[in-house]
């Protein structure tokens, strides 16, 4: 059983933490797989037509993204667009600080503002072959022309539904999948970055 | 596998969708003085037409929303995508000869 932190909580992939770093690969194919447990996650539900959104948005410093695939980032904030009238603000401070900035936003007007941090854990996968590890299971179309840094989507990675996040253009890629789907979505993606240890097969 | 055209994210795998039965069958306005039969029509009965055929869909690993898709059963393919609060498009091109 991995340790727990000081405060008691357990990481849903601490146990995997030494295969993972066993898993990475240098080079010109390099890819890493690492855990960033415990980010602050808010759920944020309200119409993106009322003036509660924008007050929401200014609030984080940028405004909420209205399409499918936009975020909206300021300090140390990331808001990701999950559907017409929900966002995922992804965060580096205490979610207890952030969940009460926007509840005072939202006042008492409709729509809701849940800590659900603890729903999700992160996966950064990184390095110059990340995107073919995921295009081994991923529907999506990650070819640059189609989808780049700074681009989040729902979707699925392998069996598992993540929301997915590239990061920067490395490319960098952030998964969240759901914490107890996290196991196999890294036993997946050990695997699936394992190939690249030897040289590419013409 | 269908490419199906969510309205609000975009062109995704079937995989990422759950199918929702006949679409536009309205709720009875009087529930109360339905007979037996005309609850199992509205319950169980349902149009298995041969062509363009109105179906509602669930994005569920995307926005999770509902929406309708037109699809010919025929050839599986999709015509046409659309949210709850759009009426069926129509399409001349669809059935006929094709």
């Amino acid at each position: 059983m991995a340790e727990p932190t000081i405060d008691g909580r357990v990481s849903p992939l601490a146990h995997l933490e030494e295969r993972m770093r066993a898993a990475a690969v240098t080079g010109a194919r390099g890819v890493t797989l690492t855990e960033r447990p415990f980010l602050t996650m808010v759920n944020v539900r309200v119409d993106p037509a009322s003036e509660t959104a924008d007050r929401i948005g200014k609030a984080l410093g940028a405004p909420l993204p209205r399409q499918c695939g936009d975020t909206g980032a300021a300090g140390p904030h990331t808001a990701v667009w999950l559907g017409p009238d929900e966002w995922l603000v992804l965060s580096r401070a205490e979610a207890s600080e952030v969940t009460a900035e926007l509840r005072d936003a939202l006042g008492g007007d409709p729509g809701s503002v849940v800590d659900v941090s603890a729903n999700r854990t992160t996966l950064e996968l990184s390095g110059p072959a990340a995107r073919q590890v995921l295009e081994k299971g991923c529907p999506l179309d990650l070819h640059p022309r189609a989808f780049g840094s700074g681009r989040a989507v729902s979707t699925t990675v392998g069996p598992v539904a993540v929301l997915l996040w590239q990061a920067d253009d490395t490319p960098t890629y952030r998964l969240f999948p759901r914490s107890s789907f996290a196991d196999h979505l890294a036993r997946w993606l050990i695997d699936a970055m394992s190939e690249y240890h030897g040289p590419e097969v013409p | 596998m269908l490419l199906i055209t969510c309205p609000w994210c975009g062109p995704r795998d079937e995989t990422e969708y759950h199918y929702g039965g006949q679409a536009h069958v309205p709720y009875p306005e009087t529930p109360a003085g339905l007979t037996d039969e005309q609850w199992a029509e509205y319950v169980f009965y349902r149009d298995n037409p041969k062509g363009p055929f109105a179906e509602r869909w669930m994005h569920g690993t995307g926005c999770r929303r509902w929406f309708n898709v037109l699809r010919d059963t025929a050839t599986h393919e999709v015509l046409a995508s659309y949210r709850l609060d759009e009426p069926r498009p129509e399409l001349p091109q669809a059935g006929g000869n094709r």
